[in-house]
């Protein structure tokens, strides 16, 4: 435990289900899938053709040419940290820039670019790859423009652990706000390759859904027919503020980021341990971390990504870090798997289940799998009291963090 | 052969499509960094395009004697 209080006092996100929070938020509690048929034309070609792409294109929001140097995962992250800067009120607060860090990750990165300026590479030759290559496609970029956009001075951190990046994004910025470093983080994770590229690399993994006839029922976590994840291209960005910082600018508080824990299994690059070891390691080190026990987490937004194999071994970490009473939900049923992005969607949504005393539903549970032994808010949104809920995620390379967040 | 005025309006589709200057603010005058607001990663962007739009050759150590809108017209005139 520490004694220096986290708080979060902005959300911002732009996702398949909506371009904020607002509406990303009224997507889960009715339960709506963001989950279409890909329309492009290299889809014909892929066994997978369904996706979760951004309900609202960065183009509504950010001017063409500013958009011309920035990366899709880019230009979503700062579409993210600009919401949750402006929901915080930190908009002309005087905020010291040598008081404000920004730690932000992508899973994949600037990918898109990469690909797209080799097309002009080969098609065109070198004199034509745009001289924004570099910056547009390094995995250090969404950081490092919210780090200008905002003019961060106290360390622009990026993560990179796969789909549990979003979440070590907000674990760090809780140990640089502790640690007395700076006394805002802009926290949270992007992820924006739509290209058929990473479908091919996770199609031939076997790892996506091929549910390409029903789109909207492709995502389904814990379902005996589930049958891979659902791509997905997203953002989100929380605002931590330490407590006292919060207090004496008169700042709303959503949740208190009470506690985080991060673990590796060391065990294989892409399954996860099937005893969920590290999964249970990490949960209970959050708990403690936030001076919890078990009993007090009334709600866990679980990884569960709707893979075969993936699912149920987390269900083994609840029921031993946790217990067997939280009511636990996958809102990935309905953005699909927002990869880097995810942890920290997923906490937002964590965040306003708390606010609102809601856990969001878990669409598509039809037909649960048998070892489904704890209580999941399948098909509707459960009303909830809830003081203490966590997010858990995992990512490719047996990186696991969970986070604690309670009501202030 | 195109004309000071044509090569002069090329470039200043070029600067809207590439670093969004208002074409209108466009002239021989204008230094690209100091009153257009032209960075040098876009000014590399203007150089690639304005090889293509009018067939010239810009090396590298040409574009810093290219200080104003009139310098670039001067050259791409005199080389194209």
């Amino acid at each position: 435990m520490s004694n220096v209080d986290v708080v979060v006092t902005g959300l911002g996100a732009t996702t398949p289900l909506g371009g904020d929070v607002a509406s990303t938020w009224d997507a889960m509690l009715a339960g709506r899938s963001g989950v279409r048929a890909l329309t492009q034309e290299w889809a014909a070609q892929l066994t997978v053709r369904i996706a979760a792409e951004l309900a609202v294109e960065p183009s509504e929001v950010i001017e063409r040419v500013r958009l011309r140097r920035l990366d899709r995962s880019e230009a979503i992250a700062l579409i993210a940290a600009k919401q949750a800067w402006a929901d915080a009120g930190l908009e002309g607060t005087g905020l010291d820039p040598e008081r404000l860090g920004v730690s932000f990750g992508s899973g994949i990165g600037g990918a898109q670019t990469l690909l797209n300026q080799d097309d002009i590479l080969e098609a065109q030759g070198p004199r034509k790859v745009s001289p924004h290559t570099v910056p547009m496609l390094m995995p250090n970029g969404p950081a490092a423009w919210i780090g200008i956009d905002f003019g961060a001075q106290a360390g622009v951190h990026a993560m990179a652990s796969a789909c549990a990046t979003g979440a070590e994004a907000l674990a760090l910025g809780l140990d640089i706000i502790r640690s007395g470093r700076a006394d805002v983080v802009i926290a949270g994770g992007t992820e924006a390759v739509i290209h058929p590229l990473p479908f091919a690399g996770f199609a031939s993994m076997r790892a996506m859904s091929t549910r390409n006839d029903e789109p909207e029922k492709a995502s389904r976590p814990w379902d005996k027919g589930r049958d891979g994840f659902v791509f997905g291209e997203g953002s989100g960005a929380v605002i931590l503020e330490r407590a006292d910082h919060a207090k004496a600018r008169g700042a709303r508080v959503y949740a208190r980021l009470a506690g985080a824990g991060i673990t590796s299994d060391g065990y294989d690059i892409v399954q996860p341990d099937p005893e969920c070891k590290g999964g249970i390691r990490a949960m209970t080190k959050a708990i403690r971390d936030a001076g919890l026990t078990g009993a007090d987490i009334a709600h866990v937004n679980a990884h569960a990504t709707s893979t075969p194999a993936g699912d149920m071994g987390e269900i083994i970490g609840i029921r031993t870090a946790v217990g067997t009473h939280p009511v636990i939900t996958s809102t990935k049923s309905m953005s699909g798997h927002l990869l880097g992005a995810a942890g920290a969607v997923e906490s937002i949504a964590a965040i306003l289940a708390i606010r609102d005393s809601v856990v969001p539903p878990t669409i598509n549970l039809d037909d649960p799998d048998e070892r489904l032994d704890l209580d999941v808010a399948a098909h509707k949104a459960r009303p909830l009291e809830i003081h203490a809920a966590m997010n858990n995620s995992f990512g490719f390379g047996g990186h696991n963090v969970a986070l604690v967040f309670t009501r202030p | 052969m195109a004309t000071r005025e044509e090569i002069t309006s090329g470039l200043a589709e070029i600067l809207e499509e590439v670093a969004g200057v208002n074409p209108d603010d466009v002239a021989e005058g204008k230094s690209f960094t100091d009153d257009l607001d032209v960075d040098s990663l876009s000014m590399v962007e203007v150089v690639v395009a304005a090889e293509e739009k009018f067939g010239v050759k810009i090396p590298d150590n040409e574009v810093q004697n290219l200080k104003t809108v009139g310098d670039a017209v001067s050259y791409i005139e005199a080389n194209h």
